[in-house]
Formats: C-alpha cells, structure tokens, sequence
C-alpha cells in the first residue's frame, strides 16, 4: 500500500506527469497541492522542479514549502522523492541565476555545466545535458531494486549537483564532468533526472518509491 | 559511453487524428494519436513529436485534450508544436503534459516570445523549430534561408544566424526542417544540419527527408545532429524504432537499447 502521495506544488510547471506516473504504477491516491495539511497527512512526498531556481526558491519560501518538506522528512519521517530542480533546491547553493542560496538540506554546491564542455576525447558536449544518459549505481538501495547498473534515464538539466558528503552518492552521471544523479540519505532520495519521463526505468524507480518504507 | 542519440517519431496531428495513417499491424485505430504515441513508447523511442496541423480555432480545443491523453499514458518526453503564438499558448501546452513545446512562425515575428517563455518555463522546456531552405550565394557558397508557410514564403533571415540568435534568447533545443528535403526521403540536408550543430551550444534535432536507415546513421555522423526526427519510415511500418537502433549501434552510434 502507497497510502498518500503528495506531489509538492509551488506553482512552478506541469506536475501531471509526475502524478500520472505515480498513478500508473498503482499509488493509492496522489494529491498535487501545497496545503499544508495535506502534506502533514501524506504517507509519502514527492518535491519536483522545473525551471530557473532563482523563481523556484522564492515560490519554495513563498508558500513555505521548505517547511513542509523538512517537516515530512524529520517529523514525518515519510519516504521523500526529490526530482530534479527538486533535487538542486535542497543543497546549499546554486551558481544558476547569478548565484542562488538553496535550502541547505544537503551540504553541496549546483554547478554550471561549463560552457565550452567537452568529453574525455576532446569531443565538444551540448549544454543542456539533454536525453538518456547511463546512471552508475555507487551503492545498493531499496530504490534501484530491479534496475540494473548502468541504466539509461532522462535528463534535461544545464546545471549539475555536487554534494559535499560523498558518501549519500547513491548514483552519478558522467558528462563532462562526473556529476551527482542521486543522492540518498535516511528517508530521502533525490535524483537529477526525470524518472517519469525516464521509461520502463523511471516506472520502476517509482513504483520502488512506493513500496519503500524509508529505511536503507 | 555517455548521452544517447535520440529517436523522435514525429506524428501530424489535424483535428486530434493523425494524418497520412500510421500501419502497424496490429493498431486498432490507425489515426489515434493516443494510441500510436503509446506505440512508440512501447518500441523504445527516445521522445515523440506531436506536430499540430489543424487550422480551426475550435480544433485547438482537440489539441490539448490529446495532448492531457497522451501524457496520461505515454512516460517519455512529449514535445508539441505547431500553432503556438503566445505565452499563454505555450503555458495551456505544458499544462496539458507537453514537455517541450516548439516555436516556428512565432518567434519569427517576435523573437521576444522566445525570450519570455524561457524566462518563464524554463529553457528546458522552449524548442525553436526552423525550416530552412538552401539559397546559394552569388558567389556559389552554400547559404540556408528561413521559409515559412511550408517552404513557400522567404523570409530572408539566413538559418544559421538565426538559430545563434535563438539559443542567445534562451531556446533550449533547435529542430531544424530542411524544407528542399521535407517528405522526399533522400535524406537530410546534412550541410545546414552540420552549420547548425556547429554554431551553437544547444542540441539540434535533424529533420526532414528520412527515407532510410543510412539516413539517420548520416544525420548523426556527418550532421553532427543530437537528434533525428522521422515520420514516414516508422508509420507505415517499413523500420521498427529499435531496428533503426540496431542499425545505428552497428555503426558504432550510441543509443538507447
């Protein structure tokens, strides 16, 4: 049973994909929404992004969703999804928009791409990193269950995760740079690429999410 | 081994049915957008391109209910064009489940547009559409110039700097048309596809023209294309997407198996 999914809404882009996704792979019930009761009553939070980072924050704080997602992570203690710009938010700072401070949830810095990049044979990369790249699996994780190493997911992204603890790399992406694709600690997972556009692997990582009782 | 080349059917969409048919073999509805978007997914393309042809204000109603559908089904990224001339158009489109949505004629006559719904939505999610057509010099050097109206109409912009302009104004993804090329299946025309691919920093995706497999192999290697869009090659059923990634990995391309 998935109980509750709450997809965090703070106004920035299309969520029904997200709530799509989550409901074909057989949630209970997904409510978009950032009421905070709600939330308060969810089984499980699910904290997307789309967008530039500098709207992103400040519609965050706006609507307090900050809170609402510390207090389902440390209160709640509910399995908790980030995707994305979803992910970006929760580290300490971006360098997107002329600098932005995140929400410091996870030590780490959000990085430029570079401009120009290029791959170890000198090949010139595109920025955006967009399309399916593979994700390196660092360590075992109830979410990875049934996905094999070295899986191809979606990612659509101009600026790259880096935490500071290496050791809540749960998955990286090599492009240009190695560059965080998730990260996981206690009932958190967060990741940079779009697992409900991400296929029969992005399904999977979701209907895993569902069944995680937030333990790893 | 790194990013993957993209496959991208293309399905044209007039009044919420696909035209010119899709031949699978076991389609129940071979003008169901819904259903062939489904189709492909299952097949393993990267992506897939909803081009909306109808002209009728109410048609546009249809749309975005196929485009909600679509989306409802269909877990890959969904790009929509054709018709979008505003900010609003753009918002009620990603609304609806697309996840990119393709600006042509619009951006010609404000390229500001192009600039405010980046602001906006994100980079990510703005894809300028170009259809160029090759109009030599005087001096016999190749030189490609943006028509619009189907190819009929010049507009006298060269493609090139054009599609430069764009990325500077914040579009996330080029598709280019080539207009001498569209719907003969002799191929890209893979000298402004390369032109292109060179000048700017943002993917590009190649089309018009697929006839074979070979030509998506050269869209690729000799283009330099991020990726390649087709339509007739995979409707009428003559190549499964994963047998053209099958041919395309045996020429040493990567791709998403």
């Amino acid at each position: 049973m998935s109980g509750m999914v709450a997809v965090i809404d703070y106004g920035m882009g299309n969520l029904h994909s997200v709530a799509s996704a989550l409901q074909h792979v057989g949630a209970d019930e997904v409510v978009v929404t950032h009421d905070a009761e709600l939330i308060r009553k969810a089984d499980r939070v699910v904290f997307p992004g789309v967008g530039a980072i500098r709207d992103c924050m400040a519609e965050i704080r706006r609507l307090k969703c900050d809170e609402l997602l510390v207090q389902a992570l440390t209160e709640q203690h509910v399995p908790v999804l980030a995707i994305c710009v979803g992910l970006q938010a929760l580290m300490s700072h971006s360098e997107e928009n002329g600098g932005v401070d995140c929400l410091g949830i996870i030590p780490g810095e959000v990085r430029f791409f570079g401009n120009p990049l290029e791959d170890g044979q000198g090949q010139r990369l595109k920025v955006p990193h967009m399309g399916w790249n593979e994700v390196r699996q660092h360590r075992d994780h109830p979410l990875w269950a049934g996905i094999p190493d070295m899986t191809r997911f979606y990612f659509v992204h101009s600026y790259y995760v880096h935490a500071e603890n290496r050791s809540l790399l749960a998955g990286s992406v090599e492009y240009g740079v190695s560059a965080d694709a998730a990260l996981a600690r206690d009932n958190l997972f967060a990741v940079q690429f779009h697992p409900e556009k991400s296929a029969d692997a992005g399904l999977t990582l979701l209907k895993n999410f569902l069944e995680w009782n937030g333990q790893c | 081994m790194g990013l993957a080349k993209r496959i991208i059917p293309c399905l044209d969409v007039d009044n919420g049915r696909v035209v010119k048919g899709v031949n699978f073999v076991d389609i129940r509805d071979a003008g169901d957008p819904v259903e062939i978007a489904m189709r492909y997914n299952e097949q393993g393309a990267d992506e897939v391109c909803f081009l909306d042809i109808t002209a009728s204000s109410d048609g546009r109603e249809t749309t975005v209910h196929t485009v909600e559908q679509i989306a409802e089904h269909v877990f890959i990224p969904l790009t929509v064009g054709g018709g979008i001339r505003s900010v609003e158009d753009i918002r009620t489109m990603l609304n609806a489940g697309a996840d990119k949505v393709s600006i042509n004629t619009a951006a010609i006559h404000n390229p500001e547009l192009v600039r405010e719904s980046a602001l906006r939505f994100g980079s990510q999610c703005i894809v300028v559409a170009i259809d160029a057509k090759r109009v030599d010099d005087v001096d016999g050097l190749p030189r490609w110039e943006i028509f619009t109206h189907g190819g009929r109409k010049p507009t006298g912009i060269d493609a090139v700097a054009w599609a430069v302009r764009m990325a500077e104004l914040g579009a996330g993804e080029i598709l280019l048309t080539s207009m001498d090329r569209d719907g003969t299946r002799n191929g890209f025309e893979l000298g402004v596809t390369r032109a292109i691919t060179d000048a700017v920093e943002i993917p590009v995706i190649a089309s018009g023209g697929v006839g074979t497999l070979d030509h998506l192999v050269d869209g690729v290697t000799v283009g330099g294309a991020d990726a390649v869009l087709a339509a007739s090659i995979f409707h009428f059923g003559e190549f499964t997407v994963p047998q053209a990634k099958a041919y395309m990995a045996e020429r040493g391309i990567e791709v998403r198996l």
